[in-house]
């Protein structure tokens, strides 16, 4: 009896690896690691804001719209629950992309205005909050490349046979993945204008 | 080399999604001058256009990224700015580093990074080239681009404590790049890496190990010890099944499909099956030759384990490879 087992027991674990099912599991655990991998360096960009805000206020106070739209996309990103879950529905990712996203544009914004200010620029405190920065803001692009590849590893074993039944069987379903969050703005030519243009509030 | 007429703005990634755009733009401008001729002869401009453009897109190298160049050494020049002195003392300061400390650090040299940013381009070195000690990842990776005036500080993972993005910024921006604009490329990087090291020479990091690299026997070692149980408890049921030949051959044909699944390497798991069916013949010979075949047979096992021929560990003694260090995007940018 006890020999029928362990051949059964080795025929199972034979079947299972044939059938895709560890390689799902250890495809799915990638994308958990490499998510957590995003998440953490979105995280660390998050607790760089403060600081930079502080930097920039000391020097650039009267621009009060652009540094209060990135303290505000800085709270709406810290709101936002990034666990693991996450990755199982597309419309929470959708979510915490739309709002790192805000956030992006919102820190672009405020490194234009910065420019009018040559006095910050040469500010010790506030080159090295922006090489922080630069440094986070290029993890999180290595990062996000990395969990883009671990996803397209995962969808792809789901959907070619024979694991797309085991797939099925168990209920994996594809994950999302990040896109492009201006893609529009991309497709465009940029316009270069050579008109003077409006006099920057100094 | 490189072809860059005004419309072929292509994006980094993914060749296939940049062709409907380079069809789109001259496509809508030639349909307004040709409104009025015939559709057919349209067509059949828009075919050849597509036709070309297909072409242009495979004979154009502008979206082609610079291949990782090979790792020939710690110091990999492709431009001819280091002298073979210079490299050779470089050299010997980074390996004499490396014998101390233990961290890697590797210099490369390449005429331009474009299409892709200096950080794009960089990562994929680091990533091909595994520079510093496996899970330690105590590398860090100098990597110039000469036309583009552009430089990076590449950080590992484990040195990203010591090196961090504000001091490899202040290394490039205060040691480096004012070398570089009065054209001194060699002391330039000669004294960034002193610094460099100087830096990192404050992180306590593992000891160094021995000069052999052990690495590979490290990885087999436990597959060893799992091959020889395996035939012990396999190969005693298949013997008492099939007899000594048979039952040895199904015991090592079971460790090689099963490491086969498990490791996916061919090789390996042909060799430990070659092996499983050694010790179960072997052992089986030992059981009947003893005197009470059977019931000693777990004190015959002892010599079955010496499996002398795992010397597989590549020595690193003459050329340069990276441990397997693994890199997160750390480090800084500057140029001059």
């Amino acid at each position: 009896m006890r020999k029928i087992l362990t051949v059964l027991a080795a025929l199972a674990s034979l079947s299972l690896t044939n059938c895709g099912y560890n390689a799902i599991q250890s495809e799915d655990e990638q994308i958990k690691a490499n998510w957590s991998e995003v998440v953490n360096q979105y995280q660390r960009r998050a607790d760089l804001v403060p600081n930079l805000v502080n930097s920039v206020k000391g020097f650039a106070q009267q621009e009060k719209d652009v540094l209060l739209g990135v303290t505000n996309a800085r709270a709406k990103v810290g709101s936002i629950q990034a666990t693991p879950e996450v990755l199982n529905d597309p419309a929470a990712f959708q979510k915490f992309q739309a709002a790192q996203g805000e956030l992006s544009s919102a820190l672009s914004r405020l490194l234009v205005v910065t420019e009018n200010y040559p006095q910050l620029k040469s500010d010790a405190l506030f080159k090295d909050l922006m090489s922080q920065l630069e440094g986070t803001e290029n993890r999180i692009t290595v990062a996000r490349n990395r969990y883009i590849k671990a996803v397209q590893e995962y969808n792809v074993t789901i959907r070619s046979f024979p694991s797309n039944l085991t797939a099925m069987m168990f209920g994996y379903k594809e994950k999302p993945n990040f896109s492009v969050e201006n893609e529009k703005e991309i497709s465009t030519a940029p316009k270069v204008d050579f008109n003077p243009a409006p006099a920057p509030s100094k | 080399m490189r072809l860059a007429s005004p419309t072929t703005v292509i994006p980094r990634e993914g060749g296939e999604s940049s062709t409907p755009r380079l069809l789109g733009r001259p496509l809508a401008s030639l349909e307004y001058w040709i409104a009025r001729p015939s559709r057919a002869m349209t067509a059949r401009l828009w075919r050849a256009i597509a036709v070309v453009t297909f072409l242009l897109a495979f004979v154009l190298p502008a979206a082609a990224d610079v291949a990782v160049p090979e790792l020939t050494g710690r110091v990999v020049d492709q431009t001819g700015t280091l002298s073979s002195g210079d490299i050779a003392a470089l050299t010997q300061k980074l390996r004499d580093f490396e014998t101390r400390k233990g961290s890697q650090i590797a210099v490369l040299i390449v005429p331009t990074t474009q299409p892709e940013t200096i950080e794009q381009f960089s990562i994929r070195v680091a990533e091909a080239w595994k520079i510093g000690r496996k899970k330690v990842d105590d590398g860090a990776i100098l990597v110039v681009a000469k036309n583009d005036r552009h430089l990076r500080i590449e950080v590992g993972y484990g040195l990203e404590g010591v090196l961090t993005d504000v001091t490899s910024r202040r290394i490039i921006d205060e040691i480096i790049t004012p070398k570089f604009r009065s054209g001194d490329f060699a002391g330039g990087i000669s004294d960034g890496v002193d610094r460099m090291i100087r830096v990192i020479d404050g992180e306590p990091l593992p000891v160094p190990s021995p000069t052999v690299n052990f690495g590979n026997l490290d990885d087999l070692a436990p597959l060893f010890i799992v091959t020889l149980f395996a035939s012990l408890g396999v190969g005693g049921f298949f013997r008492a099944m099939l007899g000594r030949l048979l039952g040895s051959l199904a015991t090592g044909g079971v460790i090689a499909v099963l490491s086969w699944f498990i490791l996916g390497s061919f090789s390996i798991a042909l060799a430990l099956g070659a092996l499983g069916f050694v010790i179960g013949f072997i052992a089986d010979l030992f059981a009947a030759m003893g005197p009470s075949s059977g019931s000693s047979r777990r004190g015959s096992w002892s010599s079955g384990s010496s499996g002398g021929g795992w010397s597989s560990g590549s020595s690193s003694s003459g050329g340069f490879s990276g441990g397997g260090g693994s890199f997160g995007g750390g480090g800084a940018s500057g140029s001059w």
